[in-house]
Formats: structure tokens, C-alpha cells, sequence
């Protein structure tokens, strides 16, 4: 362990003091159990490809190193840092998610990547946070001088988002950021018949996706009535895990990984049943639990109101993506591609979240009341 | 203005309470699923991505000969089916698989593929070269079954014993539907069927009766090689034959077994019966005579001979120049209820006892006047199976029980309890007329030097409309040897032969049946270990002196 006296006043010994340790080190075994799964999972997938069996264990190592960098990075950056940042991803989002409307190849029925210099990527997941900490931004405004048309413009931005989603289209995205948005304006105060409201809206969204949209309605009808569609990959994910039993086949034992579709990205927490055991994916559970339960409590003392706002909305897009991930693993929920955070193989999803996770650990830093000057709590 | 900000804050902080408990409670539910899948572990054995590759349909046991030769096996291969609603464009996919399965009806398919069922077989039983192709067309909604497909390695070799399933694998005839329950049951499916059949003998017996048949254009032919100490069938053929890996298109002649399921008349042999019967109720004895210097006419039939020696005639005579009129004389004399009596007591009056459902019953009179038992002393009036006569001569030579015939491999050293019909006396009259008929009688032709082979001619008239048909015959002789201690009885039947230029035109028994027994017997001695070595004339020297040589 580094020792680090208090006295010193680096910018390392700085950050080491007041970033929040127990979230650095949870996200860093999830980082860890990532590099073990994909290890297991990816191998699989890359001969089925036809690539090199380490094709993705080699591509992910390289963005997980990029992804460290930019978690630490990002971690050292100042609220008002911070806030340039998301300002500064969320019109490169923007940009990125309108070009890929004309540019963006078709894959799977859908346009959400852009081709920069020989690397794929998908700017959709670096909109999310951007937009998220740019909307707790103008919430706190509005809180602290209530002339400020905060929510209004949050409302704007949403609506904007939400469509260039939609166009993509990409429903998965846009009902994750609808529903932690819709959190934030919650938390910002918005009377709860409000939240009724939207419910309703975003209930009349999804029941005109199913109407309008043929491959929501089939996932949906599959989810329902089983019969009805081709269950192929969540049959085969529930096996894997059943297969497992509690404590695995043991790592490299599985079998039916090789014939599971996206088993090193959208399905690789069946992979872990299936070599792990279910007591492995409990654990995986509990580190995401951990990351936001302990995350979210401690906001429950802060009294900055864009930390919260910021970071709780932060903490519950990670959570979200991971609970509607294993869900769809566990079959709890219809079929929706949905990377598990930090541990799914992809370069975008991995950077994407390594800025969402080190702006919670930017913006819970202890140092940030001092720092900015604010008085101390208590 | 910090009042409120205070308030709200408060609220916010409140209400991301409820967040915390929200997701606290959705990582909870989501662990209690996670155990619960991993404590399903044992569904996975059931059902998997590779369940269809996995599971077989059930085997089924194998069948194989007395010396461990595969008459019946299993080979697995791959069915193809389809979920016509997991099929894109069926049409589509009907002609593409039309094109790499080119046997399959195009229009079939589509039809299958358009039905709104969920499963269809499209085609059973695929070679791995065609179940390649089809993968390689990868064509969603189609899948493999693997299922185990019954093959004959011997062929026709033994079909009629052996017999043939369905595409099911279940038995449809021969062992594989006697035994149908045994051979499918999955606990027994390790553990062969063994037969009592030797495909050494079987191939033997079917060569020679296929050449026969085929150079005197026979109908058809039947032959029965048997152990007539054990009744273990050796052998065992009917032709035309049929070849059991592809028994639908065999036709029913084919498949039908003229050893066991036809009854004919057989003719002469049956006068091994009639002089056994005297001599065991003591109405004759081996030196009487009876007189055949004239055919006899009785109601609307005469009885003549075939081999007219136009004298007083030995019983010895009688059977070596095959008298009718003596054999019918000697009936006469037996009885009526003596005679039947005795041919009931050989199972000659009721279907045989065998492990095959083929099996015919006899036709014999209902109502059995003197007519009928003079006629049926020579083998007219009463038709069997070569089974039932083969087992019935069995018994006359092997001491004088009547042991039933078996297809199944028996423990060999335990010799079965028979039933006793006729003295171990009788039994060796019996042997002696049995070699002097093939040293000096009909049967000349079935001797196979050294191997002292014994046996009766069997000619017989098919009855046609009207009467008997004397162009169309049945043509058979029954063999045993060796005659001193006899071990094996060979039958050999030819179903309406034609006289050939070297037979001089005759297609009786002595003719065409007698070689085949002869020939089968020179193949087959040595498999059996029997020995060939001088014969001992005084074994036969008291019946020998009976017979006057024709002139």
C-alpha cells in the first residue's frame, strides 16, 4: 500500500486523501473480475469470429489501461472541471450522435457507431453522463437562484437527447437516461403528481414503440409468451447459469459459452454462472451494489446540491445499466442490449464509463467543500 | 431564501433516500434469482444448447450370431426437422434443401414449412455428408435429431430369421419382432440377442439353394440346417430373399418365409413317419412285406409308384424305392387313430413352436377317412412347414424325442428335455432305412463320401384346380449325418423346379434337392467337426439284407 503522510501536499497525496477509497477500490475489482471474465468469455466468442482466440482479451486490456488513466484523470478534476468536461462531451455527443444518423454504418438495425481513425465509436455512451451532470447542473442553478429557468432548459435538453436517440434508434439509451433524468428532476423537487405524468407519458412512449416498432414488439411478445419467438439466447444464458450451479464448472470448464451469441459483452454474467457459479455472480451483484448503495448514502449527507444531483444521477445510470444487464441475464426482463458496466467487453462502453466513474469520484471528493471554498458541514 | 434552500435540500435528500432503498432492493432480488438458477443445476442436464445433438433415441439392442458375427446393429445418424415458424422465406429454404437433398419433394417441404405446427420432420436419417451440406446452407428453424438407424451388416444374409424395423426402430418382422420388447428396452440394450444361427452354415445352405433354384428356375426354395440334439437352428433360409436395410421395398414374396410361415405337401419323406409308427406300435416289424405289384384304386384316386418294382416288397424296400402303395398299405394297417395320434405327438397338426411370428399352420383333413390315411402315409392330403418336418425328423433320428426348435443361442452344454415319441429302438431302424435309401434307394445323389449321410426324398404334386398338378412340383429332401451317430439334420426344398437335359428331364427330389444336401453338407461337416472316416457297413447290415437290388 502507498503510505502517504497527511502533511504532504502533492497532487497525488492530495487526491489520495479525499477521493472516496472504498468506491476507487470497488471499481477497481469490478475493473479486475472484468479482465477474469473476458479472459473466460471472450475467447469463445473470437474463434467462433474467426479472430486470433485473444483478439478481445488483447483490445480489452488496451482500453482498460486507457480507461484507468482516464478514471484517475477525470477523478482529479474540480467541480468547475468537472462541469467543462460534461459540457465539452455533451455538444461532442451531440455532434457525434447526429453524424451517426448520415454516417453510421447499419449494425443489427441500428446506427450508433462512427468510424475516427481506425477505431469504433459510439458516442451515444459518452452523451449519457455528459447529459446527466450538464442536467444537475442547471437543477442546482434553479435551486440556488429560482429566477434561473433551470428545469425548462433540462426539460429541452432532454427532449433533444431523447430524439437523436430515438432516431438512432437506440430505446435502450433513451429509457435509461429518461428514467435517471427523470430521477434528478424528482430530487430537484418537482411535485410527484409531475412524476405521475411522466410515468404516464413514457408508458405511452413504450406501448407506441410496441405499436410502431417491430422488433420492440417482438422482444416484448417473446418476453411475455416465451412460445412465441426465438428465446434462443436467454434460454441458453439461463442454462449456462443453471448449468453452473452454485459454484461453477470451473474456469474454462464451460461449454455452453461457446454457443452463447455476445457472450463477451451483453451476456458475459452467464458466462460467469456458468464457470464461476452463482456465488460468483452474487459477488459481481454486490460489488455493484456496493459502488452505488455506499455511493448514493454518502450523498445523503452532502450539501451541495449539483453534487447531488450530479453524482446520485451519475451512480444510478451505472446502477440502472447494470440492473437491466444481469436482468436481462437472469430473464427477469424482455431482451434489451445493455453492456454490463466495466466488465463487458467494448473500448467506447469502458472510456465512457471510466469518465462517468471518475466524475462520482471528482465530485464526492472531501476536499471539494474546502476547495471551493464552501463552509465545511457541521 | 437559505431557509428554503435548506427545505429543499431536505426534500432531495429524502427522496434520494427512496432511491437507495429502491435499488437496495432490486440488488436483492436480483441475488435471490441468481441462487435460485444456480440451485436449478439439475435442469441443465435436460436441456441445453446441444440437447438435440445429445440425446439419441433410444438404442436398441444388438443381434448376433452363435460366434459373435453383428446380424443386426445400430448406426447413429442425424434426422433433420424444422420449426416452420422459426423458418424465414420457406420457400426459400424448400428449394435450397431440395437442392442438396435432391430425393426430397420441393412442394412436400413447402408444405411442411407452411403448416403451423412446430416441429416437422423433413427428412429421416441423413447420410454426414448430406447432414453437412444442409449445415453448411445455415438455414434458421431447421435442427438434427440424432437418432439410431438399424443396419444389417450381413444384408439378406439370415433377413428372414433376423427380419427388419420401421424407421422408428421398432421390430416389424423376424427376431426383431418377436423379441421387439427385449431388444428395445433400454436396460437390456448393452446386451446382444445371441442366435442360435451360424452365418458360416447360413451362407452355406443359401448359396447352394439359390443356385438350385436359379438352374432349375424354381419358384422359390427353403432349407433348415439344425442341431437334432439341441434343436438349435443353424441355418435357416427362404428364397427369393430381401435385404433388411431396405425392407419397404421388398415385396411380400420376398419377405416371406417359406421355412416357417408356407406348409406344403411334402411328400415321400412323410413315410419315415408312417413305417415309424408301425414298427413303434409293433404292427410291422423291419422283415414283413406288403404287396405292391399293383396300384391300388380307392374312391376316386390311385395310388401308384414313382418307382414301380411290381412285387411283394420288404419294409426296408418300401422305403428305399419310396412305395407309395407299400406306405399305404402299411397305414391301412396302423390305423386311422394311431396315425394321427403319432403325427400330432410330432407337432406336426399345429403351427410350429418358434420364435418368429411367421410361423403357418398346417392343413391336414378334417374329416380323416381311409382315404386320407393312405394318401397322407406318403405325404399327400397333409401339408407343413419345412420347420415342423425338419423338427419332426429330428426326432426320429436322435434317440426318439421331439426337442422344439430354437432360433436363440442356448446354454450348449445342458441338453433340453424333450418328449419322447417313438423307443431309441425304433430310432436306430429308422437311421438304418434313412442311409439305405441314400446308399441304395432315392437318394443316392445326397451322399457325400465319408460324412454317412442318411435321408428321404420328398416329391410331391402341387394341388392345383381340380386335382393334382404333376407339371408343377415340390421337390425336397431331408438329410441327416453322420449316420452312426447322427448330430445334424439338413433340409433342402425346391418350390415347382424344372427338369434340366442332365437330370433327364426329372425334377423330383433325388434330383434337385438331394445335390443340395450333399453340397451343403461338404461345406459345412468340417465347420460342424464332423469328422469324415470309412463307414461301418454292419451298422446298417440288417436292414441291408432286406433290400433286393432292382434290376
Amino acid at each position: 500500500m502507498i503510505t502517504l503522510a497527511r502533511s504532504d501536499n502533492s497532487l497525488v497525496s492530495r487526491w489520495w486523501w479525499t477521493v472516496d477509497r472504498w468506491l476507487l477500490v470497488t471499481v477497481l475489482l469490478l475493473i479486475a473480475s472484468g479482465i477474469l471474465l473476458t479472459l473466460a468469455a471472450s475467447p469463445a466468442v473470437a474463434e467462433r469470429l474467426g479472430l486470433d482466440s485473444f483478439h478481445f482479451v488483447k483490445r480489452q486490456l488496451v482500453y482498460i489501461i486507457a480507461g484507468l488513466g482516464v478514471l484517475v484523470s477525470v477523478s482529479l478534476l474540480s467541480q468547475r472541471g468537472v462541469k467543462r468536461l460534461a459540457a465539452a462531451l455533451f455538444l461532442a455527443g451531440l455532434a457525434g450522435v447526429t453524424l451517426t444518423l448520415f454516417y453510421g454504418p447499419e449494425i443489427k438495425g441500428a446506427t450508433r457507431w462512427l468510424h475516427l481513425a481506425g477505431f469504433s465509436i459510439q458516442p451515444s455512451e459518452f452523451l449519457k453522463p455528459a447529459f446527466i451532470v450538464i442536467s444537475a447542473w442547471m437543477l442546482a442553478e434553479e435551486f440556488r437562484s429560482p429566477s434561473f429557468p433551470g428545469r425548462k432548459i433540462s426539460i429541452g435538453l432532454f427532449l433533444g437527447v431523447a430524439a437523436l436517440l430515438v432516431m438512432q434508434p437506440d430505446f435502450g439509451q433513451t429509457f435509461l437516461i429518461g428514467v435517471v433524468w427523470m430521477g434528478q428532476l424528482v430530487m430537484a423537487g418537482m411535485p410527484l403528481v409531475w412524476l405521475a405524468g411522466f410515468s404516464g407519458a413514457g408508458l405511452v412512449a413504450l406501448v407506441s414503440a410496441y405499436l410502431l416498432v417491430p422488433h420492440v414488439a417482438r422482444r416484448i411478445d417473446t418476453f411475455l409468451d416465451p412460445a412465441s419467438g426465438d428465446t434462443y439466447q436467454i434460454d441458453t444464458a439461463l442454462n449456462a447459469i443453471r448449468a453452473g450451479g452454485l459454484i461453477g464448472r470451473g474456469p474454462g470448464e464451460g461449454s455452453i459459452k461457446k454457443v452463447l451469441p455476445d457472450a463477451h459483452s451483453d451476456f458475459i454474467f452467464a458466462v460467469a454462472g456458468e464457470e464461476f457459479g452463482a456465488m460468483a455472480c452474487l459477488g459481481i451483484l454486490a460489488l455493484f451494489a456496493v459502488v452505488v448503495l455506499r455511493g448514493l448514502s454518502r450523498l445523503l449527507e452532502e450539501e451541495d446540491a449539483f453534487v447531488v444531483f450530479a453524482a446520485g444521477g451519475l451512480l444510478a445510470l451505472f446502477g440502472l445499466q447494470a440492473l437491466i444487464n444481469i436482468s436481462v441475464n437472469l430473464a427477469v426482463i424482455p431482451a434489451k442490449g445493455m453492456t454490463l458496466p466495466f466488465i463487458s467487453y467494448g473500448g467506447s462502453s469502458m472510456l465512457a464509463l471510466a469518465i462517468t466513474m471518475g466524475m462520482v469520484l471528482a465530485l464526492t471528493r472531501r476536499s471539494n467543500a474546502r476547495l471551493s471554498g464552501r463552509r465545511l458541514r457541521r | 431564501m437559505e431557509g428554503t434552500l435548506k427545505l429543499a435540500m431536505e426534500t432531495a435528500r429524502n427522496r434520494l433516500m427512496v432511491a437507495v432503498f429502491l435499488f437496495a432492493g432490486a440488488f436483492m432480488a436480483l441475488g435471490f434469482r441468481t441462487i435460485g438458477l444456480g440451485l436449478m443445476q439439475d435442469v441443465s442436464l435436460r436441456s441445453g444448447p446441444d440437447r438435440a445433438l445429445s440425446q439419441v433415441i433410444a438404442a436398441r439392442a444388438d443381434i448376433v450370431d452363435r460366434n459373435g458375427v453383428v446380424l443386426a446393429t445400430n448406426l447413429q445418424t442425424a434426422s433433420l426437422y424444422a420449426d416452420p415458424r422459426r423458418v424465414f422465406e420457406p420457400e426459400i429454404a424448400a428449394a435450397r434443401l431440395a437442392a442438396v437433398l435432391p430425393e426430397l419433394s420441393q412442394s412436400t417441404v413447402l408444405e411442411k414449412l407452411k403448416s403451423n405446427r412446430r416441429f416437422v420432420w423433413i427428412r429421416r436419417k441423413l447420410t454426414p455428408r448430406q447432414m453437412w451440406r444442409v449445415n453448411a446452407l445455415g438455414l434458421p428453424g431447421f435442427s438434427f435429431q440424432m437418432e439410431e438407424h438399424r443396419v444389417y451388416p450381413q444384408g439378406s444374409l439370415a433377413a428372414h430369421v433376423v427380419g427388419y424395423v420401421d424407421v422408428d426402430g421398432r421390430g416389424l418382422g423376424g427376431i426383431e419382432y418377436y423379441f421387439d420388447d427385449r431388444l428395445g428396452n433400454p436396460a437390456d440394450a448393452s446386451e446382444p440377442l445371441v442366435l442360435s444361427i451360424d452365418s458360416r452354415i447360413q451362407h452355406a445352405l443359401a448359396d447352394e439353394l439359390k443356385k438350385a433354384a436359379e438352374r432349375f428356375g424354381a419358384a422359390g426354395a427353403a432349407g433348415i440346417v439344425m442341431n437334432i440334439n439341441s434343436g438349435a437352428v443353424l441355418g435357416m433360409v427362404s428364397v427369393p430373399d430381401f435385404d433388411p436395410n431396405h425392407a419397404n421395398l421388398a415385396s411380400g414374396t420376398d419377405r416371406f418365409n417359406r421355412a416357417t410361415a408356407a406348409v406344403y405337401e411334402l411328400g415321400s419323406t412323410f413315410k419315415t413317419f408312417t413305417i415309424a409308427a408301425a414298427l413303434e406300435t409293433g404292427t410291422v416289424r423291419l422283415t414283413d412285406s406288403y404287396d405292391a405289384s399293383e396300384p391300388i384304386r380307392i374312391a376316386r384316386y390311385t395310388i401308384s409308384d414313382n418307382h414301380p418294382q411290381n412285387r411283394m416288397l420288404t419294409v426296408p424296400e418300401i422305403y428305399t424305392y419310396s412305395s407309395n402303395i407299400g406306405a399305404a398299405r402299411m397305414a391301412l394297417d396302423l390305423g386311422r387313430d394311431r396315425q394321427r395320434a403319432f403325427l400330432a405327438g410330432l407337432g406336426l397338426l399345429r403351427a410350429a413352436v418358434i420364435e418368429l411370428p411367421e410361423v403357418g399352420r398346417p392343413i391336414f383333413p378334417q374329416r380323416w377317412g381311409d382315404v386320407h390315411t393312405m394318401t397322407i402315409a406318403y405325404g399327400h392330403g397333409i401339408a407343413v412347414s419345412p420347420l415342423q418336418l425338419t423338427t419332426a425328423i429330428a426326432a426320429m433320428v436322435n434317440g426318439g424325442t421331439l426337442i422344439p426348435a430354437t432360433l436363440v443361442d442356448q446354454p450348449r452344454h445342458i441338453r433340453p428335455a424333450g418328449r419322447r415319441v417313438i423307443s431309441a429302438h425304433t430310432s436306430d431302424d429308422i437311421r438304418m432305412l434313412m442311409r439305405l435309401a441314400v446308399t441304395s434307394g432315392t437318394g443316392r445323389q445326397a451322399d457325400v463320401p465319408g460324412y454317412r449321410v442318411g435321408g428321404k426324398t420328398g416329391t410331391a404334386e402341387k394341388s392345383g384346380v381340380g386335382g393334382y398338378r404333376s407339371d408343377a412340383l415340390v421337390s425336397s429332401f431331408i438329410g441327416v449325418f453322420p449316420m452312426d451317430a447322427p448330430e445334424f439334420v439338413v433340409f433342402a426344398l425346391l418350390d415347382e423346379p424344372k427338369g434340366r437335359a442332365e437330370t433327364l428331364n426329372f425334377a423330383g427330389g433325388g434330383w434337385v434337392s438331394a445335390p443340395v444336401v450333399r453340397n451343403v453338407i461338404a461345406r459345412i461337416a468340417p465347420i460342424l467337426g464332423v469328422e469324415p472316416k470309412q463307414e461301418d457297413e454292419s451298422h446298417y447290415r440288417q436292414a441291408a439284407l432286406l433290400i433286393r437290388e432292382s434290376d
